[in-house]
């Protein structure tokens, strides 16, 4: 016996459908955690990741020691977080004398783990140690731009790994339009070795210039840290394969017989049956044709009238 | 540092290609972003669109399209508009005063009862045909997000005993009852961490050590001392308990001096605590 159960209440259902999976998706929420040590440059790298995407961030502060990322058994309390917090991204946080001040980065598909980045943070500069005119700051959820500077992020397996996670981290909500007064945040990765990546917030302004085109200013705002890759795991093809699915891919219905060209354009094929030319009907009525109808027509009317004698007989 | 030229440089040729996307709005400057070049994977996976009803499917072969419907509709009943359905809604059958009756009908039945059991059943009929068309979409797997199929009490046939919730102290001897049946008596089971040892079940037994002393011990001799006295009666003079005895006449004698005084006393009793 089964039963139909829906929401009572109309904000429930709400909530409901905003965790449904959508055809164009908007951004990725992040989940914020730590493991059972922390030091104190890894607290503050988390807390700032946190500010910098308070929009769309969830914050977990107490220890959990059941999670190890990159065990088999050690992802079922991450993907039971995920479900209940609604978060794709993770940025988990520990330290250990083997892996000091280590961030494992990864993403989430449909609430269980797709891939994974394990980055060790060296020489983390907070936002409290730059100093710098405070109206510039840039405004909380803006969207940044980001720029990857450097060849190992086209060479580089890991590096290329790394690019992706990063951006799927630092964009914040997807749009289709922006509003080019409120740009004012910039992320660069410059690659500085096959496995370090140098990583720095700047605010950014435009300044009136004489062309069009305005005059830069970046200026060193928030935190700056190095980033080395240390392990990563690809998600397996299969996989990855039905994550980069999208909505316009389906239409892709194969038309017989048309081809285009880049001379002609669009060509078609038409296929003739064979004429049967015996078989085919005059347009014309011939005399001939006419006299058999009226033969065929005769026969019918004789064939009645005998009919109609047998039954008056009978 | 080098690295700022870099990040200058490359953060400029995007603003020039912004720039020259740009259109003036009322907002700012509006800039439509052309599409991206980075495929990113999705959160979630892509939703399944929903499969049509049995209405809808009968409606398309039809041609029957949707009609627009109002919200208040004039009610002939009581000569006012009333909503279409919800409180105070037109065609109620409360409203019906007189309900003539007709030559096909039977002579013992109510017609308002027969009316509202026919509403009852057509509700029924329409819940069952939404739950069809719900478990259809739920085995494609496009069931609506704020919808869930949920399991309930299977149907017990014969009398209508409401399924007995099962409580938390129950459901933890439950595997200590299944590891009964095992040859050795779940004794040497692989307990899940957490799970705590069964709970002895049935009388409780002690027997004696097995190595005692020398010769029989002291507690196996009193054992089989007892046993021995009870059957043999070698203090057959205690088969009478004496006290037990001793307070069954005194129960008797006081009951008798009772019953003496109420007799020759009447209504001045005194109260015997």
């Amino acid at each position: 016996m089964m039963k139909i159960k829906t929401p009572k209440k109309g904000r429930v259902k709400r909530e409901l459908d905003k965790r449904a999976p959508k055809l164009v998706e908007t951004g990725k929420k992040t989940l914020i955690l730590q493991g059972t040590k922390t030091s104190g440059t890894l607290n503050s790298v988390l807390s700032e990741i946190y500010h910098l995407k308070k929009g769309g961030a969830v914050r977990f502060t107490r220890k959990n020691d059941n999670i190890r990322p990159f065990e088999s058994g050690g992802e079922t309390s991450l993907e039971f977080f995920s479900l209940k917090t609604d978060c794709s991204i993770f940025v988990y946080g520990s330290h250990s004398k083997k892996r000091p001040n280590n961030l494992v980065i990864g993403r989430m598909y449909d609430h269980h783990v797709y891939d994974l980045v394990e980055v060790g943070v060296e020489n983390f500069k907070s936002i409290e140690s730059f100093t710098y005119d405070k109206k510039i700051a840039p405004r909380v959820g803006s969207k940044p731009f980001i720029a990857f500077v450097g060849e190992g992020f086209e060479n580089v397996d890991e590096l290329k790994h790394l690019k992706e996670v990063l951006l799927d981290l630092l964009q914040g909500k997807v749009v289709e339009n922006i509003n080019l007064a409120g740009l004012d945040r910039a992320y660069v990765c410059t690659a500085i070795s096959s496995n370090k990546v140098y990583l720095t917030h700047c605010a950014l302004r435009l300044k009136k210039s004489g062309t069009v085109v305005p005059r830069m200013e970046l200026v060193e705002v928030g935190p700056s840290m190095d980033l080395v890759v240390r392990r990563h795991r690809l998600p397996n093809e299969g996989l990855r394969k039905e994550a980069m699915k999208t909505a316009k891919d389906q239409p892709k219905k194969k038309v017989k017989n048309v081809s285009s060209d880049a001379i002609q354009g669009t060509i078609g094929k038409i296929y003739i049956p064979d004429q049967k030319v015996g078989e085919m009907a005059l347009p014309n009525k011939a005399k001939g044709v006419k006299r058999e109808r009226r033969e065929a027509k005769n026969k019918d009317a004789n064939e009645h009238a005998s009919k109609k004698q047998k039954e008056e007989s009978e | 540092m080098f690295t700022r030229g870099y990040q200058v440089s490359s953060s400029g040729l995007l603003i020039v290609c912004l720039i020259y996307l740009q259109t003036e709005d009322v907002d700012g400057p509006l800039v439509k972003l052309p599409p991206p070049t980075t495929k990113l994977p999705r959160e979630k996976h892509l939703p399944k669109p929903k499969p049509p009803t049995k209405w809808e499917e009968f409606a398309k072969k039809k041609g029957i399209k949707k009609r627009k419907k109002d919200k208040v509709v004039w009610d002939e009943q009581t000569g006012t508009w009333k909503r279409r359905f919800g409180y105070d809604h037109v065609n109620d059958d409360k409203d019906i005063p007189i309900i003539e009756a007709k030559m096909t009908d039977e002579p013992g039945e109510d017609p308002f009862a027969k009316r509202q059991d026919d509403k009852k059943k057509r509700v029924e009929k329409q819940e069952k045909n939404r739950f069809q068309n719900l478990k259809q979409a739920a085995k494609l797997g496009a069931l609506p997000s704020h919808v869930q199929l949920a399991a309930t009490a299977l149907p017990i046939t014969g009398t209508q005993v409401p399924p007995k919730k099962v409580t938390k102290d129950e459901l933890g001897n439950v595997a200590g009852m299944a590891a009964t049946s095992t040859a050795s008596g779940g004794k040497f089971d692989r307990k899940l961490p957490g799970e705590k040892p069964a709970k002895k079940q049935g009388k409780h037994r002690k027997f004696l050590p097995v190595v005692e002393g020398s010769g029989i011990g002291s507690r196996e001799k009193e054992q089989t001392e007892n046993v021995l006295n009870k059957l043999i009666s070698k203090h057959s003079h205690e088969i009478l308990n004496v006290d037990k005895a001793v307070t069954m006449y005194n129960v008797k004698k006081e009951k008798k001096a009772r019953i003496e005084r109420i007799k020759k006393g009447g209504h001045h009793q005194p109260q015997t605590s």
